[in-house]
């Protein structure tokens, strides 16, 4: 310090003349006691690491593949208890082995989703360690929270995994259970945790507008966007874990010529398939909660990522999305050669083939068209006459609702394709479900027309709740029906294996367009922040603090999903040698082994 | 061993028709707002309002919203005369705010957008007495006052109305570079009445105004029957010394380096009023 560098500091406080001095709180003790007041750091460029490479793409590629091996350990675990639960509850061991199976092929992924974490958090604190510091400032103690539970996590799944049979039967299989369901609390709590993050960083709440923590920890977590995020992320992992096991199960029927394996291998990627197209249906909505609570916290936040420059995402998105749904439609259409009941659905495979077709078209066709002055002169305008109408909200919300109708109706013809209904009502349970699907597909086509283009726009958002209502209410009663309609049906022949090998391939597009859909809406939920590393509070000054372009993401987007794809295939062969044992050499010639 | 590379190759070439997809989607990058400097000696006041048109259009973020319908999500300011709206909307019965003329009512509308709100633009259930539009000043888009200035040329220029701003004087100008601060924010004027130093230190992101409700802080309507004239400006410069009961010790403490004497000055006297 030099001398320059001095300044006189106030000692004691201001007593105004006529007035009492009141020492009352002792300003020193008080100060001691009031918690540091630290706004959020102003960085300039200098405060960012040069290290040669983008520091974003970096963080990117670890964040992702963190993300993506968390998804997956968070979600095998779920439909694993799930389907454990079924095998006690039916006495089908089938269930338990398959369940304990898909333990066994994700095991290795836990200690590469925190080898990932771990690669994360040191590329972090090295190359943004302003915005890192104010983060640990902002979460405190909760980060040793954060770090207890994967002690926790981690006693569970060991005692889940390896006890499984030491606990097979009996009320050691209840207590079996109850551990797959603490490490199912400690893995929500973890990912809830880590959640809270990032929507801290697109919400912030329990701070000032300088960033200054005001709130408790319970204020700072709870943002906005914090539970349509944690609803999203549940769902969307399921779907996701049930597609990446789906994969192997398809990988194992594909290499195998053993009839009995090819059957078993068969169930175990209808399983999978069932488990993520399930997942899939409902994922929409939480999809639209949380784009309303966006619009809600900020419109400006909501129309940069549907209606400003990422609003092109969407366009991919509507690729990737109706890739699911043809992939998922097309497995169940390719599995209903295993029932010898399936033929008399077989002329609705056609008409829910031309929708999926039309309505994906229609989803993918743009708003705005990008062109140059003689192309706009050559159209009569920036849109289309006929084509236009198609480009706007309205529009693509009838094609989802019927895209997910139709699929469930796949569903439901699939899961019917093996029985005959023995009730006496059935004629009148199928005249009621025929009946629910026309009322609830005009209803949707209805409203998306009518108020989509006839009346103003506050009714347009208000009309596409009543059409998601409708395809709901197609799914409940049909599942209720269903489920009363064939209780006790006569069960025909079915057949596991006896599915065309080309039906796998659906169970591969179905993985790698899950993990490429969950690259694409990382990449908009990170860029709706704009040039802010937590959105009004803490600016992003770094080299890096623009959007990227939609070209740019998707080579991120698929770097990251080959390399995922990578180890994903060391995880299946790690669990594949626990399985292989090496033949004893029998002798030892003077050649070599014999 | 085929099927290991039939898989591999299936999956790959899916992953590479979704990239090509978003190869042939037209390729933006959102530019992150880029601070420009402004010499304002050599400014006249068709560059104003050039630079208001290019505020509106891009770090203003406005055209977000304010599109032509059915697009739009706010009234299409580009296609009104907003001198004449301006007029009309001050007649309107429902208006709130204390503006008289075209260049009040703007930035008016742009720092506290409720006080009067088009009728069927307002927030959802709020009767159109909420307006959904962020104050422009304030994070995220943190315009400065001589940029709603600007926006304010835009708007009365681009229907041939007569612009009733003035241009930045080369004095705030050399104000504002000697105000710059180190840590590569944007150079702010100093402030020249106490409303403006009030806008300007974001007084009322957490201090009602006009009120006594507590905010983040308490309200300031009557503060100067509260508080004596040294007791605000202890207040400001050293907010840690008393803190009122019941409030978060959450007021930056480094406003004494900040004001400089006149701002301070001006807002001790200026709230020293509120009675």
């Amino acid at each position: 310090m030099g001398g320059a560098d001095q300044r006189i500091a106030p000692i004691g406080r201001v007593h105004i003349a006529g007035q009492d001095f009141v020492p009352a709180a002792d300003s020193a003790a008080s100060g001691a006691e009031a918690p540091e007041l630290i706004a959020a750091p102003r960085t300039s460029r200098k405060d960012y690491p040069n290290v040669g490479v983008s520091s974003r793409a970096v963080v990117w590629i670890l964040a992702q593949l963190h993300l993506f091996f968390g998804a997956l350990v968070l979600a095998v675990p779920l439909f694993v208890l799930v389907i454990e639960l079924v095998g006690v509850t039916s006495g089908d061991e089938r269930y338990d082995s398959m369940a304990h199976e898909f333990m066994k092929i994700s095991l290795t992924g836990f200690s590469i989703t925190a080898i990932f974490g771990g690669s994360l958090a040191l590329a972090l604190f090295l190359l943004y360690p302003d915005f890192m510091g104010y983060m640990m400032h902002v979460f405190g103690a909760q980060w040793l929270v954060y770090a207890g539970l994967f002690f926790l996590e981690s006693f569970f799944l060991y005692t889940y995994y390896y006890g499984w049979n030491a606990m097979r039967y009996g009320n050691l299989k209840w207590v079996h259970l109850s551990l797959g369901l603490l490490l199912n609390g400690a893995g929500m709590t973890i990912m809830v945790i880590s959640n809270s993050w990032a929507t801290f960083m697109m919400a912030p709440s329990g701070v000032n507008e300088v960033g200054v923590v005001v709130g408790n920890i319970w204020e700072v977590m709870k943002g906005p966007l914090w539970n349509p995020i944690n609803l999203h992320r549940f769902i969307a992992n399921i779907g996701f874990g049930g597609a990446v096991v789906g994969a192997y199960a398809a990988y194992k029927f594909l290499s195998t010529k053993d009839m009995e394996k090819r059957a078993h291998y068969d169930w175990m990627g209808y399983t999978s398939n069932f488990i993520a197209i399930l997942a899939f249906l409902p994922l929409p909505f939480a999809g639209y909660w949380l784009m309303a609570e966006i619009y809600a916290y900020s419109q400006q936040m909501g129309i940069t990522a549907m209606g400003g420059i990422l609003a092109w995402l969407f366009i991919v998105q509507a690729v990737l999305i109706g890739t699911i749904l043809l992939a998922g439609n097309y497995y169940l259409w390719a599995g209903m050669s295993r029932t010898e009941g399936s033929k008399r659905y077989k002329p609705f495979i056609g008409f829910i083939a031309f929708v999926l077709v039309v309505c994906f078209l229609t989803w993918v066709t743009p708003h705005t068209l990008i062109l140059s002055a003689s192309e706009i002169a050559q159209l009569g305008g920036s849109h289309h006459h006929i084509l236009g109408p198609l480009g706007i909200m309205p529009a693509k919300n009838i094609a989802v609702n019927l895209m997910l109708i139709v699929t469930f109706l796949s569903f439901q013809l699939y899961r019917r394709s093996d029985k005959v209904a023995t009730v006496s009502w059935a004629p009148i349970g199928n005249a009621l479900m025929v009946a629910i699907y026309v009322v609830a597909i005009v209803n949707i086509i209805f409203l998306g027309v009518y108020y989509g283009y006839f009346t103003n726009t506050v009714y347009k958002v208000g009309s596409s709740v009543a059409q998601v209502s409708s395809t709901l209410v197609v799914i409940i009663a049909g599942i209720v029906i269903d489920s009363l309609m064939f209780k006790n049906a006569k069960t025909l022949p079915s057949h596991w294996g006896r599915i065309p090998d080309r039906a796998q391939y659906a169970l591969f597009a179905l993985p790698i367009a899950f993990t490429w859909l969950m690259g694409l809406m990382g990449y908009v939920r990170s860029s709706v922040k704009t040039h802010w590393h937590v959105y009004t509070v803490m600016k992003d000054n770094s080299p890096d603090n623009f959007i990227p372009t939609i070209g740019y993401a998707g080579n991120m987007i698929t770097i990251v999903t080959v390399l995922f794809l990578l180890f994903v295939l060391f995880m299946f062969w790690v669990a594949s040698l626990s399985g292989t044992k090496q033949a004893k050499p029998e002798t030892v010639t003077e050649g070599g082994v014999a | 061993m085929t099927v290991f590379f039939k898989t591999i190759g299936f999956s790959i070439g899916l992953a590479l028709i979704f990239t090509l997809v978003t190869q042939l989607l037209p390729q933006v990058e959102g530019e992150a707002p880029v601070e420009t400097k402004v010499d304002l000696s050599s400014l006249t006041m068709d560059d104003f309002v050039a630079m208001g048109e290019d505020l509106f259009m891009n770090k203003g973020t406005c055209t977000l919203c304010h599109k032509p319908p059915p697009i739009g999500r706010a009234p299409d300011i580009q296609g009104l005369d907003m001198v004449s709206t301006s007029a009309e909307r001050l007649a309107d019965e429902r208006y709130r705010g204390e503006s008289k003329d075209a260049a009040g009512y703007i930035l008016e509308s742009m720092i506290d957008p409720s006080k009067f709100v088009v009728a069927g633009w307002g927030k959802k259930g709020s009767n159109d007495t909420v307006s959904p539009m962020p104050a422009v000043d304030k994070a995220p888009i943190q315009l400065s006052v001589m940029e709603m200035d600007a926006i304010i040329a835009y708007l009365q220029a681009k229907d041939g109305n007569e612009v009733t701003v003035s241009l930045p004087s080369p004095e705030a100008a050399a104000e504002a570079a000697a105000a710059a601060p180190a840590a590569g924010g944007a150079a702010a004027a100093s402030a020249a009445t106490a409303e403006e130093a009030l806008g300007k230190y974001a007084c009322s992101s957490c201090h009602a105004m006009d009120s006594e409700d507590p905010l983040v802080g308490p309200g300031l309507a009557t503060v100067g029957a509260r508080l004596s004239v040294p007791e605000i400006r202890q207040s400001i410069v050293d907010p840690a010394a008393v803190i009122t009961e019941g409030f978060p010790p959450a007021m930056p403490a480094d406003f004494a380096e900040k004001m400089t004497v006149k701002e301070l000055e001006m807002l001790v006297q200026h709230l020293a009023e509120k009675k």
